[in-house]
């Protein structure tokens, strides 16, 4: 991984707030968890059905039966909680979930989110992917700020088929912090090394760019 | 009063499935997945089933081996990202797949053993996934129907099971299990160790022994249940 995208999950990891109860979608996000002080009181929670996700396990230590929604093999905490997917996602629909990160494909100015299907080419299903974009309390995505050819995954407006509508609060890539706002997109920091205006051109639609200083990552 | 004795071979549970047969099947990844039942259901080969589950597992195990095989033409699922034979079927026309939202999937089996004829929510509204779908209005706000599944069989997969079905699950291997247990006609349990009855504690049964039709005993676990070195 980039040396920027390694800053961009750090500088995520730092959004999570002591007492929240938390969902990191599978890629990018689950490596949030690396960055979190061991002694951080913060509740995991994943789709399949678990609260209280420990440190993930190597093979010789895995439990066949504790896994998180992405496959990885988990450890369980004091206090760890077992469930059926019904309650697994009554957490989440119900407004338990103060926050969930989440990968992108595109991402609209309005907070529209696309990560779940290219049409033709990547249509494996959403997951909870909906659910989680929907209604949890925040939701903020971190992605590349570019797509593999340069294209720019921050748009007007989303071109594939929508997780869900005007649902992201706030932005993380490798080049900045962006949140969505509902005035428009305003940056926030920056990467180490990048002017606003290199970002401004990476991004398909209009910054707002506040007059003072911006924080670095 | 004796409860009864529930206790099957495998052959004798599976062999009831007949072609057309729509089947639930348990399990979010490995944990939960009743792969002795599904391989079972391999072996006597019932055509033109329609599956109900999570996922379609990881290529060369559980549900894979149905599509392998050419026994599933329909699949209700949230998420085959991990199983290419499944995308590449969909995307060829063999099988149908219809997605669903996980969560919503959970409920509207749920609402299915409920006796509830669906439920109303607002996942999914102005995407592909709800848009073909009927909206209604309540309280002032739009929301999508979506229907209760029900199905004629569902395969599930336990810890623990006394004679009378009576099951306990076992960390995240519940995920789907308990709410499919609830929502077909003919229930079929795998457990890992069957128990007397009255030796499960009843404040900590998981589903309660008359939603289980079929309780069989698994004599040892296949390599499937394993962990998986990735």
């Amino acid at each position: 991984m980039s040396d920027a995208r390694k800053r961009m999950v750090a500088r995520a990891a730092r959004d999570i707030q002591p007492g929240m109860t938390v969902n990191l979608g599978i890629g990018l996000p689950t490596q949030v968890v690396e960055h979190l002080p061991r002694d951080m009181q913060v509740c995991l929670h994943s789709e399949n059905g678990i609260t209280g996700i420990g440190p993930s396990l190597t093979y010789e230590q895995a439990d066949r039966n504790l896994i998180d929604a992405g496959g990885a093999y988990v450890s369980p905490l004091p206090g760890t909680a077992f469930f059926d997917s019904a309650v697994s996602f009554a957490l989440v629909r119900g407004g338990r979930l103060d926050l969930t990160m989440l990968g992108a494909f595109q991402i609209a100015e309005n907070g529209d989110l696309a990560n779940w299907k290219i049409p033709g080419k990547f249509s494996p299903g959403a997951g909870g992917g909906m659910e989680l974009a929907q209604k949890a309390r925040r939701v903020v995505v971190m992605t590349t700020h570019t797509d593999r050819k340069g294209a720019p995954k921050i748009m007007q407006r989303c071109t594939l088929p929508l997780t869900a509508k005007a649902c992201v609060n706030r932005i993380f890539t490798d080049m900045a912090v962006i949140d969505v706002t509902d005035t428009g997109l305003v940056l926030r920091e920056v990467a180490e090394g990048l002017s606003t205006t290199t970002v401004q051109a990476a991004t398909g639609a209009n910054l707002i760019i506040p007059d003072e200083t911006l924080p670095r990552f | 009063m004796i409860l009864s004795d529930k206790t099957t071979t495998i052959s004798d549970a599976i062999g009831k499935i007949s072609d057309g047969a729509s089947i639930m099947v348990g399990g979010f990844g490995i944990p939960g997945t009743p792969f002795c039942l599904i391989n079972e259901l391999v072996r006597k080969g019932p055509k033109n089933l329609t599956i109900i589950k999570n996922d379609a597992n990881e290529t060369g195990m559980g549900i894979d081996h149905l599509l392998k095989n050419g026994q599933v033409t329909r699949l209700i699922t949230t998420h085959i990202g991990l199983n290419a034979r499944a995308i590449a079927l969909m995307n060829d026309g063999v099988i149908t797949v219809e997605f669903c939202a996980q969560g919503i999937l959970a409920e509207r089996i749920r609402a299915g053993g409920a006796g509830l004829a669906g439920i109303l929510t607002d996942i999914g509204i102005d995407t592909e996934l709800g848009d073909d779908k009927q909206h209604v209005t309540v309280n002032g706000r739009t929301q999508i129907v979506e229907t209760a599944l029900k199905a004629d069989f569902a395969l599930i997969h336990a810890d623990q099971a006394d004679n009378f079905g009576n099951l306990g699950y076992v960390a995240t291997a519940r995920n789907f299990n308990p709410l499919m247990a609830m929502a077909a006609s003919t229930v079929i349990a795998e457990t890992e160790a069957l128990v007397p009855l009255g030796e499960l504690t009843p404040d900590t049964i998981h589903t309660p022994g008359p939603f289980i039709d079929h309780v069989v005993e698994l004599a040892e676990l296949t390599k499937e249940y394993a962990v998986v070195r990735r």
